[in-house]
């Protein structure tokens, strides 16, 4: 009896059929229960000998039960799955990325370079007075070199007052730097600056990044490996070289010019190598007036200062070659030339992105 | 400064090449811009005779010649009319480009007869405008040689540019002395002519204006021809790139161009009575010799007669007594003008000319007696005449200057261990006399006034690639972090901005008035801006981020997600900002979504709250107030702050700023104002995940139309700081003209035990109480 109930299981059709079969067997007036119940009334010894057997039944339509079961719910998830396709050559959907902006990228890199040699990051006013922008730089009212910077003047907000410049260079933070943390000191100063003047390589506000160390033997020397190394380090390269030229700004002497090797790349200048040089630092030993006018005492201190455009190194290492596109806000110049938010420049890493 | 290689060697004996002299410019602070020579155009050009002339059997014009440039005939086809057996010109062989043609000669057939090279006319070779013919030389002209290097046309010419404090060599001889320091060459004696003159000056020459022009010195020169200058003077002034106008005129720009020594030649006829340096009045009128009148005032030093100002001293000459063709009589005036006076007068009046170039950089006050000399001598040599004696007026500033030189400092500040003696000799070839330990400076270097010019006069001499390269000295160990808090907030702020899909954008400190009216008014005004929408200090970064949105929208732009971070100008000082500006679509369409989403004011506060807590902002502390101001859509924009201190606006920007912008959301967060958190070292506050399971419980509460959610859900979490640790509206419901009703989520940890139902309850009514407060009512 036993085998042809499990035969009827395991060819139950579907899901009903075999819950019927299985009524049929274990449920209440079911087959296997009748069984079961029938122990209740059979001597001991009949009992002993039986039981087995009727449970061996019982145990044996059960597991049948349930691997019937089973094969008949894979069989319906089976199908129900079949039905279930999507077309995953769809597109999902687009996840907006941002980016971080080129000068903001090589400012972080300029930082971290210098952070390694000791310098820290200082900071000061746009709007500048005089003082600060010409005078303590050594370019008294009449000097032609202030004449010669294209200087934005402020209205001044009291009459009488002497007009205020939107600073021309980033060399004020020299002073109030020295002003405010005295000797010895290494820092950059980067940050926005503005001149009158606009074509494709010059905007009427751009960035620059100043350098300046003060100390009691700092020489031309140091200067040089500073701008070396800081080169090497940002250009990535160990073949940038660099050339020194002597030049003249009123706050530094002796000055000079910094020019960088190039050399031709795939049809493209880049930087390093020696086919030719451009310009791409200014930069001097600190002029006695400047320290003293900051309040030092040039006989006890001295040391460098270099300025250099931070737009300009963006351009020279990552290949722009529009400096108006930088102030822009062009979505699609930014998402090209911009840098992911994990790009942060890390000497481990390199600065590079 | 331009000069020709052949002007140099008038100063200089030196065997250099040009691409030499170039490279010691540079190497000394004289940077060459640029070295031309019109050699190299035309080199392969060679000087050939016309050995035979036929006609060319199938043109009249034509003529067929046979032409030796040095290597036996050659056949060339010419149209010229003056071709002729016997001719000696120029010859260009194939291969050989044609500068004023633009074009290069190959071999070729003209009207079926052979063609190799051609006879080339003075504007073929761009010489000259001249084409009637080809160019005649004179008979002797050696056949065979190079004609350019002939005709002396392979004259290197260098451009090179003077930085400010180097006036002296703003002139032939002292670029020349700064070469021979240099070890270029040698400097060669300046010949003076000693002219007494034959009769007094018969004008008076005075200087009212001794501060301006403590020395005014002259003499007339009579009887004169000023007719054109000689070629070499002219071929001098073209190379430095100037038109050869009249001898007299030549003269003095030559003088000034050779010797760095402005000077002025008037017409004596048109002068009346004492000339004098004065200051100008108030109003006083000249016509200078660009024919633009300037009006002076009191500050300004001029030369003038007794009828009036004839020359704007230093700086350029009157239309008036300008020396013409006709001249026969003529004043000469060299003076020293104060350089500062000269600067401003020339930036006042918006007039540059070499003369002001020269004397506000300041010219050598040693240089008078000499240049006046130098001057008459050329004009008696080229225009003849007669000389008077010498007036001079005033004196000028010739004080002896000496700075304190110790060749240790060329080690110690230049970097340079250059001997002693080598620096003193460097020094004494550049003018200086060192003795006892102090160098007498030069009167032509008014720059150099401290012992570092000195070490720069060395180490240019020597050259700055000499400088050994030393490693600045180093703290122990890693290097140390040097960021401020402001700083590292800020970096943050940028990365967490792009991360969330934000471009980041850097636009104009200045923008227009009208846009910074509507943002509350600049504090700064720029007063000379470079256009009228450039002209004010930004009061805000919205203005510009929603300029380059539409910017970007215009373009075609679907969605627009920027940020900027820098600094806004206000009254009270430039003060460190962060904004960004959602626009346009939010989501694009899609196969998934529908139609596209647009930004919500709750998008903006999303991120601004994102934003604010990168930066270190007590995020869970800042209170909501919806006053963000007239910008703002009123319904749909509010502040966040601390107490008074207001630490960002968002919102959906007002349609009457973002016109043609609809539904632009943006935000403003005040970094200056985000309180700086406590350092607390590194270690976090002790904690482990509680053993019990934490219980949720809904509750819906009608509420009071104008109750801010943020006030129920606060209340809520201060009904048990205990037991509720967060509370959330997870819904929001309001019938049309029926009441609102918000579902909120509380979720609440048990402790050492787990709540007992009793508990729970007890938690609730605490809750509703603290909802009922506010007028809102629990749901039944």
């Amino acid at each position: 009896m036993a085998d042809d109930l499990i035969k009827q299981i395991q060819d139950a059709p579907d899901l009903q059929a075999l819950d019927a079969l299985r009524v049929a067997a274990l449920g209440k007036s079911g087959s296997i229960t009748a069984l079961l119940k029938s122990l209740g009334a059979m001597d001991a010894d009949t009992r002993t000998k039986e039981a087995p057997k009727i449970h061996a039944q019982r145990e044996a339509v059960s597991n049948a039960i349930a691997a019937r079961k089973d094969a008949l719910e894979a069989a319906v998830l089976e199908q129900r799955l079949a039905t279930e396709r999507v077309d995953l050559s769809l597109p999902s959907d687009a996840i907006p990325v941002g980016s971080v902006h080129p000068v903001s990228q090589v400012m972080d890199e300029l930082a971290e370079i210098f952070a390694d040699l000791g310098f820290a990051v200082a900071e000061g006013p746009e709007i500048e007075d005089q003082w600060h922008n010409f005078t303590a730089l050594n370019m008294p009212e009449a000097h032609p070199a202030r004449a010669m910077q294209d200087t934005f003047y402020v209205q001044p907000r009291n009459e009488g007052e002497e007009p205020r410049v939107l600073r021309t260079h980033t060399s004020p933070v020299q002073i109030r730097s020295m002003q405010a943390l005295g000797a010895p000191l290494r820092i950059i100063a980067p940050g926005r600056v503005y001149r009158s003047d606009s074509d494709a390589t010059h905007t009427p506000m751009f960035h620059q990044i100043e350098g300046l160390v003060i100390d009691r033997d700092i020489h031309m020397g140091h200067l040089k490996w500073t701008l070396e190394t800081f080169l090497k380090a940002f250009f990535e390269r160990d073949d940038v070289a660099i050339r020194m030229r002597p030049s003249y700004f009123p706050f530094t002497e002796p000055s000079a010019e910094i020019d960088i090797g190039w050399s031709m790349e795939k049809g493209r200048r880049v930087v390093g190598g020696q086919e030719g040089w451009m310009e791409v630092l200014g930069s001097g030993m600190v002029h006695p007036r400047v320290i003293a006018a900051a309040g030092l005492d040039p006989d006890e201190w001295q040391g460098f200062a270099f300025g250099t455009g931070v737009d300009r190194l963006a351009m020279l290492k990552y290949g722009m070659d529009d400096l108006r596109a930088f102030f822009d806000g062009d979505l699609r110049w930014l998402k090209h030339y911009g840098f992911s938010f994990l790009d942060v420049p890390t000497l481990s890493a390199g600065v590079g992105a | 400064m331009k000069f020709s290689l052949s002007w140099l060697k008038a100063h200089l004996d030196t065997e250099a090449l040009p691409h030499e002299v170039a490279e010691r410019l540079t190497a000394i602070g004289l940077e060459v811009e640029g070295v031309s020579s019109p050699a190299e155009a035309l080199g392969p050009f060679r000087i050939a005779k016309v050995l035979s002339a036929e006609r060319h059997p199938q043109a009249d014009k034509l003529q067929v010649l046979s032409v030796d440039a040095g290597e036996g005939p050659v056949q060339v086809v010419c149209g010229a009319p003056n071709a002729r057996a016997g001719l000696v010109g120029v010859f260009g062989p194939p291969g050989a480009y044609v500068p004023g043609s633009d074009m290069i000669l190959k071999i070729a057939a003209i009207r079926g007869v052979e063609s190799r090279g051609m006879m080339c006319s003075v504007r073929e070779l761009q010489l000259g405008e001249e084409h009637d013919g080809i160019i005649e030389l004179s008979e002797d002209a050696p056949v065979g040689r190079f004609y350019a290097e002939w005709a002396g046309l392979d004259d290197a010419v260098f451009d090179v540019a003077i930085t400010p404090n180097r006036q002296d060599c703003m002139g032939v001889r002292g670029i020349a002395r700064d070469l021979a320091a240099a070890g270029l060459g040698t400097l060669k004696p300046l010949d003076v002519p000693a002219i007494e003159g034959s009769f007094d000056c018969p004008v008076d020459i005075r200087t009212e204006d001794p501060e301006g022009c403590p020395a005014f010195f002259g003499r007339t020169v009579r009887g004169i021809t000023n007719g054109a200058s000689p070629e070499w003077m002219k071929q001098r002034l073209k190379s430095a790139g100037q038109r050869p106008i009249s001898a007299l005129v030549d003269i003095t720009n030559y003088l000034m161009l050779d010797l760095g020594r402005p000077a002025h030649a008037y017409d004596l006829k048109e002068l009346n009575g004492a000339v004098t340096a004065r200051r100008a009045k108030d109003g006083e009128k000249v016509l200078a010799l660009n024919e633009k009148e300037y009006v002076l005032d009191d500050t300004m030093t001029v030369i003038a007669d007794e009828a009036q100002v004839h020359d704007i001293g230093g700086i350029m000459g009157g239309e008036h007594s300008g020396v013409a063709d006709t001249t026969t009589d003529t004043l000469l005036e060299i003076a020293y003008f104060d350089p500062d006076r000269i600067a401003r007068t020339g930036q006042k009046l918006q007039l540059t000319s070499d003369a002001r170039t020269r004397f506000e950089r300041g010219v050598d006050p040693a240089f008078l007696e000499d240049g006046l000399a130098i001057l008459t001598g050329l004009i008696l040599d080229i225009c003849g005449g007669e000389a008077s004696r010498v007036v001079r007026a005033g004196e000028a500033p010739v004080a002896e200057k000496r700075v304190k030189f110790d060749p240790a400092r060329t080690l110690s500040l230049g970097g340079l261990d250059v001997p002693a003696d080598e620096q003193e000799a460097i020094l004494e070839r550049l003018g200086f006399e060192v003795a006892n330990g102090e160098a007498t400076v030069p009167s032509w270097r008014r720059d150099v006034d401290g012992p570092a010019d000195l070490v720069e006069e060395v180490a240019r001499m020597v050259g700055l690639d000499a400088i050994p390269s030393t490693a600045l000295p180093r703290a122990d160990g890693v290097a140390k972090p040097v960021a401020t808090k402001a700083q590292v907030a800020e970096r943050r702020i940028r990365r967490t901005a792009a991360a969330r899909a934000f471009e980041e954008a850097v636009t104009w400190s200045f923008i227009s008035e009208e846009e910074a009216d509507t943002f509350g008014g600049a504090a700064d005004v720029v007063a000379n801006p470079i256009s009228a929408d450039m002209s004010h200090m930004r009061p805000s970064l919205l203005p510009g981020l929603i300029a380059a949105a539409r910017r970007n929208l215009d373009r075609g732009a679907a969605s627009v997600r920027l940020f900027e971070i820098g600094r806004r100008y206000l009254q009270e000082g430039e003060r460190r900002t962060a904004g960004f500006i959602l626009a346009g679509d939010k989501t694009p369409r899609s196969w998934i979504a529908g139609k596209p989403q647009d930004f919500s004011a709750h998008d903006a506060k999303g991120e601004a709250l994102a934003l604010l807590e990168a930066a270190g902002a007590p995020v869970q502390s800042l209170q909501l107030t919806m006053d963000a101001g007239p910008n703002w859509h009123p319904g749909r924009s509010a502040k966040l702050g601390l107490g008074k201190n207001v630490l960002a606006v968002f919102g959906e920007l007002h349609p009457s700023i973002a016109r043609g912008l609809p539904g632009t959301v943006a935000a403003e967060i005040y970094l200056d104002a985000i309180p700086e958190a406590r350092s607390s070292g590194h270690a976090r506050v002790a904690y482990s995940p509680p053993a019990l399971q934490s219980v949720t419980r809904d509750y819906a509460f009608v509420v009071p139309g104008e109750l801010a959610a943020d006030t129920l859900v606060r209340a809520i979490r201060g009904a048990d700081k205990q037991a509720i640790t967060d509370v959330r509206v997870f819904d929001r419901y309001q019938p049309e003209g029926g009441e609102l009703s918000l579902a909120i989520e509380v979720v609440l940890q048990p402790g050492e035990h787990s709540f007992t139902e009793a508990e729970i309850a007890e938690i609730s009514k605490t809750i509703v109480g603290a909802a009922e407060k506010l007028g809102a009512k629990l749901r039944s």
